[in-house]
């Protein structure tokens, strides 16, 4: 199976992941800093900055777009309840 | 200038500086407000008009069901088809209730909201399947009644999230929004004027803008450089005595409340804990010691049966990292353990640490309920928590004293970094 790394700078921990994991199951449970909401992409409150690997998470939906833009969202800033994990990237929160 | 309250009683404007008239409504009879607030002696809406050379502006509307006041007042001052303007500082509905009829009324006006105020906006005009064209505006922006000029202010947060502050430029005058309010119904409006709100004020602040401190302190630096002669706040007196003291008062309720008790380079651990035979008090125990051995965190020990929720909750507010230990009773952690938990919405919680830990006799669901629970208030959960069955051993000891010092270590930075684990693992 497909597998993607992914590092959360503020704790300095990589984890192995299948590919298309949503990037909110694995950062609860490494007790990573990135904090959420209503979880569905609606708030902007899970925003996250993407360090590296921007293009090895899926593309933001319209909808997200969105999202991100009312959240004032700088660049390469993501939701890390949508965000899915197709290959290696390093993620902190904003 | 007109004199309440009997020009209040007929539905007039009372113009409290050039040009500038309020045009609200007051709900003497209100004891409760938005569930989470008693409001003694009622509330009041606070709109108001600003007349300039080429136009009138509205800011903010009221509570739907006292639209017939708003209109009324603002019918004794101008006509409809004046009002070039309408600024809604936040969208919440006891300010945004009058903004459909007052859009439908006034064909000449457009409507400036912040730019995070845009889907908040839609969901509100639901009911009424009504859209509107809108401006969205942050700081810096301005928009001009001819001789006179509204500055919108980006307040983020306070308390909703599209929350903004319009100033009018000339007069020096703040349309502040909710901050600065609080819920005092008096109908002789100003501050020098109306019975002593001191307590509705600071209350006000510590259930409205206390979670939202550091989203104060940054407001603040923006409000502070103004030139202040009133502040126009959407609840309660008009603050055109000295306005800047309830400026001051705001960064002094926006600091901390318990500083300097802890030095500043040492970290705060609290760990609070429940136990009917003592076993999950020995587990505690041992984590504190654990904890402590590590060089830079100050470790404290509460038994919740001891304590009662509103000190407990200031203590929190101060915390750097919280360790809750509970037993499972009936498949849930104890009652005094959810009540602390269930009062920390005044509270931000964001970056905090958590973790939990119990004794249980089969089941054991406790720990992982109060993790998720700490996880549900934006907290981190570094470790896993340890749970112990029925009485802790020796080793059962040692494997808490390890989970203390592990937790102190990561409270502190310590940790070893570069890890690297597989997703099957955290489960
Ligand atoms: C003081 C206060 C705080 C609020 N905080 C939140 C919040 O954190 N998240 C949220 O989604 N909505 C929040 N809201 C919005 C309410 O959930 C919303 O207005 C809702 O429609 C009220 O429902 P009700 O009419 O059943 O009381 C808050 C509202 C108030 C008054
Ligand atoms: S948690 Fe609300 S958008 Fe992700
Ligand atoms: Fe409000
Ligand atoms: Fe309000």
């Amino acid at each position: 199976m497909a597998k993607g790394k992914v590092t959360f700078e503020d704790i300095d921990t990589t984890v192995n992941v299948p590919a298309g994991t949503r990037l909110i199951e694995v950062s609860e449970k490494v007790g990573a800093g990135i904090i959420y909401g209503c979880r569905e992409g609606d708030c902007g409150t899970c925003m996250m900055h993407v360090v590296e690997g921007w293009n090895n998470l899926s593309e933001p939906s319209v909808l997200e777009q969105k999202v991100l833009k009312e959240n004032m969202a700088g660049r390469h800033d993501r939701l890390a309840c949508q965000a899915q994990v197709i290959g290696d990237c390093v993620v902190k929160p904003t | 200038m007109a004199e309440p309250p009997a020009a209040l009683n007929s539905g007039h404007a009372i113009e409290f500086a050039p040009g500038v008239h309020w045009i609200g409504a007051l709900d003497p009879t209100l004891r409760t407000f938005d569930i989470i607030l008693k409001t003694a002696n009622g509330t009041s809406y606070n709109a108001y008009l600003i007349r300039g050379s080429e136009g009138v502006a509205i800011v903010d509307t009221v509570k739907a069901s006292f639209s017939e006041d708003f209109f009324a007042r603002l019918e004794s001052v101008a006509s409809y088809d004046e009002v070039k303007v309408i600024v809604l500082n936040h969208l919440e509905p006891d300010h945004s209730g009058a903004l459909p009829e007052l859009m439908r009324r006034a064909p000449n006006a457009k409507l400036y909201i912040s730019t995070r105020a845009t889907s908040m906006l839609k969901a509100l005009l639901k009911p009424d399947g009504e859209r509107f064209d809108y401006t969205t505006v942050g700081t810096g922006d301005t928009v001009s009644l001819g001789d006179r000029t509204l500055r919108f202010l980006h307040t983020p947060f306070l308390h909703w999230p599209d929350t903004q502050c319009t100033y009018l430029e000339e007069q020096g005058v703040l349309f502040s929004g909710d901050v600065f309010g609080c819920h005092y119904c008096d109908a002789r409006l100003f501050n020098d004027k109306v019975g002593d709100f001191r307590f509705s004020f600071d209350y006000y602040y510590a259930h409205i803008m206390r979670p939202f401190k550091q989203w104060v302190l940054e407001a603040l630096a923006i409000i502070e450089p103004l030139k202040l002669n009133m502040i126009a706040p959407t609840h309660g007196p008009i603050l055109r005595d000295r306005p800047r003291r309830y400026v001051a008062h705001y960064r002094e309720l926006s600091s901390s409340s318990l500083a300097g008790r802890i030095s500043d380079d040492e970290r705060s651990l609290i760990i609070f804990y429940m136990s009917s035979y003592g076993n999950t008090a020995r587990m505690a125990e041992a984590i504190a010691t654990g904890a402590e051995q590590v060089e830079g965190v100050r470790v404290s020990l509460y038994d919740l049966e001891g304590g009662e929720v509103e000190p407990f909750v200031d203590l929190i507010e101060e915390a750097d990292a919280l360790l809750f230990g509970s037993p499972t009773i009936n498949g849930d952690a104890v009652k005094p353990v959810w009540d602390l938990l269930s009062s920390l919405a005044v509270l931000n919680l964001v970056g905090k640490l958590g973790g939990a830990f119990g004794s249980y006799g089969w089941s054991g669901e406790a720990v992982r309920m109060i993790e998720d629970r700490m996880r549900g208030l934006k907290m981190r959960v570094p470790l896993k928590g340890v749970r112990v069955k029925l009485i802790p051993s020796d080793e059962e000891l040692a494997v808490c004293d390890t989970f203390g010092r592990e937790f102190a270590l990561e409270l502190t930075g310590q940790r070893a970094g570069g890890k690297v684990v597989d997703m099957a693992d955290l489960a």
